[in-house]
C-alpha cells in the first residue's frame, strides 16, 4: 500500500517552472533518496509534499491525506508527516525538552507527563537523553539536527521528509546524524530525503531518484542506479560527486 | 494677587503634577500597547486588505502632529456628546499616538523572527495562532524590549502636549507656577530637570537592554 | 447626533490658513538646514576631539533628548528674557526647533560615523589624502549617506512637532487653526482639515527630502528615504 503518491505535479515560481510533471509512489517503509544538482527541483518537490510550497497542478497524497484541502486538512496531514530542514530551525527560546514537547502538547492535546515521556523516549533514540534541559545554542550543529529529528518524531509521524539535513554540517557531525537516520530506516520509517550524500543514498535508500531540469530523469533501486547509470547526465553527476 | 517665589511648596506642586505625567504615560503605554499590538498583528496578517488597512493607520498616525490627535480627540469627544474632564481626551490621544508608533516598532520585531521559525512550527501542524503564541511572539518580545523602552521616553515627553488643552500635568503645572511667580527660567528649568530625571534612566535602560541583546 | 458638519466655513479663512502653512514651512526648512548643519559639526567635533568636547556634546544631546520640546520652547521664550535676551515668538520657535533638531541629528550622525569602518580611514591615509580630506570624503559623507533615511524621519517629526510652537503664540499652522476655531466654533471641521494639511506636508517633505537625497547621495539612498513604511511580504 503506497504511503506517498505524487502524480504529474507542476510547480512554478513566477515564470520559472521548477517541477514539470513529476510522479512517484513510495510504499510503506521504503526510503527514497532524491538527488540532483541544485536547481533541479528536488527540494521544491519535498517542500510541496507537506504544503510549504503550493503546487500549480497535479495531485499529492501522503499518509492518507490529500494536499489542497482547507487549513484543517493540511494540519492533520502535517501532524502525520515530519520534516527536518538543513538549518535545524529549533526554537531558540525553548530548551531541548520544551522544543520536543511543544507540538504534541498543543497540537495533539497530550498531557505534560505524556509529552515528557515521549520527549525522553525520542531523545534516547537520537542519543541525546542528557541534553533535555539544554538550550539549542549550547549544542553542536550535529546535536541540534538530531534534536530536530527527535522533535519531528515526537509527533509519531507516518512519513519523514529530510531536506539536505547534513549540508550545513562538518563530516564528523554529518556521520552522527546519518547514523540516526539509518536507524530510523531500519526501524521501518517511510522516508524521503533530499541529499548530497551519495554513499548514504546507495547504502540506505531503497530507491534513488535523479532529478534534472524539473523532471525525474532517472529512477530505480539505489544499487543498480549508482552501479549502472543509463543517462549521460546521471553518469556525469555521479562521477563529479566522487570526492 | 501677591507675588510668590518658587520655593518648596511650588516644587511640591510640580512633584504632584509629575504623578499625572506618569499616570498618563502608563495609560498611553497600556492602551497604546494593546491597540498597537493588534495593529502590528494586522500588519503581518496573511490577508492583504488587513495589512493595507493597518499600514494606512500607521502611516496616518506617523504623518500628523500629536497635537492634532489631541485636538481631534478633545473636540471629537465633546462633539459626540461627552462632557468629560481633559484626562479622557488626553488619555485617548496619547493612546492613539502610542499605538501608531508601537505597531510599527513591533511589526519590525515580528518580522525579524526568521521565516524558518514559521516554517518549522507550521510543519509541526500548529495553527497560525499557536505559531504566534508559542514560537514567534516570545522571540519577537525579546527583540522588542529595547526599542519599546526607548519609545516610552518619547511618550513621557509628549504627554507634555496635553497641557495645551488644560490637563494639569508637569508642563502645565510649570506654567501655572510661572503665572504666579514670574520666575520662568527657574520654574521651567526645574520642570525640565524633573522630566530628565524620569527620561534619562529610561534611555539608559534602553541602551543597556540593546547592548545585552547583542552581547 | 444632530451635529451637521460645515466644512464651507473653513474655506472662508483660506488666507489665514495659508499664512500658517507658510510659516510652518519656513520654520521647518530653516530648522532642518541649521539643525542638521549643527549636527554634522557637533558629531564631527566629538569624534575628532574626544575629552571635554565629547563630554559637552554628549551632555547637550542627552539633555535635549530627555526633555520635552514644549518645555525647551518655554525656556527659550519665557526664560531667556529673564536673562536679558528677549526674542519674538517666531524667533523663539526657530531657536527651539534648531536646538532640538541639532541634538537628534548629532546622535544620528554619530551612529553613522561609528558605523564607518576603520579600514576605510586607513585606506584613505594610504592614498595620501590630508586628514581633512579623509574626514570629509571617507567618514562624514558615507556616514551621512548611511543614516540619511533616519535623518529624514527625524526632519518629518520636527515639522510635525512645530505645531507645538503654537503654545508660545508662534502663528504657524496649528495656531491658525486655533484662530479659525475661535472665530467659527467649527472646531472639528477645522482640525480635520488642518490635520490633512499636515499629512500632505509630511508626504511632500518626504518627497522633497528624497529628491535632495538623490542629488546628494544617489538613487538608492533616496528610495530608502522615501519609504515611509517598508512593504510587508505575506
Amino acid at each position: 500500500m503506497p504511503e506517498v503518491v505524487v502524480e504529474n505535479v507542476h510547480k512554478s515560481f513566477g515564470a520559472l517552472e521548477v517541477l514539470k510533471g513529476v510522479s512517484l509512489t513510495v510504499g510503506r517503509g521504503e526510503v527514497f533518496a532524491l538527488i540532483g544538482r541544485s536547481g533541479s527541483g528536488k527540494s521544491t518537490l519535498l517542500r510541496c509534499m507537506n504544503g510549504l510550497e503550493k503546487i500549480n497542478s497535479g495531485r499529492i497524497e501522503i499518509a492518507g491525506h490529500a494536499l489542497g484541502g482547507d487549513a484543517k486538512t493540511l494540519r492533520s496531514l502535517r501532524a502525520d508527516v515530519g520534516i527536518v530542514f538543513q538549518s535545524y530551525n529549533l526554537f531558540p527560546h525553548l530548551t531541548v525538552g520544551e522544543n520536543i514537547m511543544l507540538a504534541p502538547r498543543i497540537v495533539k492535546g497530550a498531557t505534560r507527563p505524556e509529552t515528557q515521556q515521549i520527549a525522553r523516549e525520542v531523545l534516547q533514540l537520537v542519543g541525546l537523553a542528557e541534553k533535555f534541559d539544554s538550550y539549542p545554542d549550547q549544542l553542536s550543529g550535529g546535536q541540534q539536527q538530531r534534536v530536530a529529528i527527535a522533535r519531528s518524531l515526537a509527533m509519531r509521524p507516518k512519513v519523514m521528509l529530510f531536506d539536505e539535513v547534513t549540508s550545513a554540517l562538518d563530516p564528523e557531525l554529518t556521520e552522527e546524524v546519518l547514523m540516526v537516520m539509518e536507524q530510523l530506516a531500519r526501524d521501518g520509517m517511510t522516508m524521503i530525503l533530499v541529499t548530497h550524500e551519495m554513499s548514504f543514498a546507495r547504502r540506505v535508500a531503497t530507491q534513488t531518484i535523479f532529478m534534472h531540469k524539473g523532471t525525474i530523469w532517472e529512477a530505480g533501486p539505489s544499487r543498480e542506479l549508482f552501479a549502472n547509470p543509463q543517462t549521460p547526465e546521471l553518469r556525469q553527476f555521479v562521477k563529479s560527486d566522487v570526492k | 494677587m501677591t507675588l510668590r517665589t518658587f520655593g518648596f511648596d511650588e516644587f511640591g506642586f510640580l512633584l504632584q503634577a509629575l504623578h499625572w505625567t506618569l499616570l498618563l504615560t502608563v495609560i498611553a503605554l497600556i492602551g497604546g500597547g494593546l491597540l498597537g499590538f493588534a495593529v502590528a498583528l494586522a500588519r503581518t496578517s496573511s490577508v492583504q486588505a488587513i495589512r493595507f488597512a493597518a499600514g494606512t493607520y500607521i502611516q496616518v498616525i506617523q504623518g500628523i502632529p500629536v497635537l492634532m490627535i489631541l485636538f481631534l480627540s478633545y473636540y471629537g469627544l465633546s462633539l459626540a456628546g461627552f462632557e468629560l474632564p481633559p484626562l479622557f481626551a488626553a488619555g485617548a490621544s496619547m493612546t492613539i499616538y502610542t499605538s501608531g508608533y508601537l505597531a510599527e516598532i513591533w511589526r519590525g520585531c515580528i518580522q525579524a523572527v526568521p521565516k524558518q521559525q514559521w516554517e518549522a512550527s507550521e510543519s509541526l501542524a500548529m495553527t497560525r495562532l499557536q505559531q504566534y503564541r508559542y514560537v514567534v511572539l516570545p522571540q519577537a518580545g525579546r527583540i522588542s524590549l529595547p526599542p519599546t523602552v526607548g519609545f516610552a521616553v518619547q511618550v513621557v515627553k509628549n504627554t507634555s502636549i496635553t497641557s495645551i488643552i488644560g490637563f494639569v500635568e508637569l508642563a502645565r503645572a510649570g506654567q501655572l507656577i510661572n503665572n504666579a511667580t514670574f520666575q520662568p527660567f527657574r520654574v521651567f528649568i526645574a520642570v525640565a530637570v524633573l522630566y530628565f530625571v524620569v527620561c534619562y534612566p529610561l534611555s539608559q535602560l534602553s541602551r543597556w537592554l540593546e547592548r545585552r541583546l547583542h552581547a | 447626533m444632530s451635529y451637521t458638519f460645515q466644512f464651507g466655513v473653513v474655506a472662508q479663512y483660506q488666507d489665514e490658513i495659508l499664512t500658517g502653512i507658510w510659516l510652518t514651512i519656513k520654520l521647518s526648512v530653516l530648522s532642518i538646514i541649521l539643525g542638521s548643519a549643527a549636527g554634522v559639526v557637533l558629531a564631527s567635533m566629538r569624534s575628532i576631539q574626544g575629552g571635554t568636547v565629547r563630554f559637552l556634546v554628549d551632555a547637550y544631546v542627552e539633555i535635549i533628548r530627555n526633555t520635552p520640546f514644549l518645555v525647551q520652547l518655554f525656556i527659550v521664550y519665557f526664560g531667556l528674557p529673564g536673562l536679558g535676551l528677549r526674542v519674538g515668538a517666531d524667533t523663539a520657535a526657530l531657536i527651539g526647533m534648531t536646538i532640538n533638531l541639532a541634538a537628534y541629528s548629532t546622535e544620528i550622525i554619530r551612529a553613522g560615523i561609528e558605523a564607518v569602518h576603520k579600514p576605510q580611514i586607513e585606506a584613505g591615509e594610504a592614498l595620501g589624502f590630508t586628514r581633512f580630506q579623509i574626514y570629509r570624503h571617507v567618514v562624514i559623507v558615507p556616514a551621512i549617506a548611511k543614516v540619511y533615511p533616519a535623518l529624514c524621519s527625524q526632519f518629518v517629526l520636527m515639522m510635525l512637532a512645530s505645531s507645538i510652537c503654537s503654545a508660545i503664540s508662534t502663528h504657524e499652522l496649528a495656531a491658525s487653526a486655533a484662530f479659525v476655531e475661535s472665530q467659527t466654533y467649527r472646531s472639528f471641521e477645522i482640525y480635520i482639515v488642518v490635520t490633512l494639511i499636515y499629512l500632505a506636508l509630511a508626504l511632500a517633505l518626504r518627497a522633497g527630502l528624497a529628491l535632495v537625497g538623490m542629488w546628494l547621495f544617489g538613487r538608492r539612498v533616496a528610495r530608502q528615504a522615501m519609504t515611509v513604511l517598508p512593504e510587508v511580504p505575506a
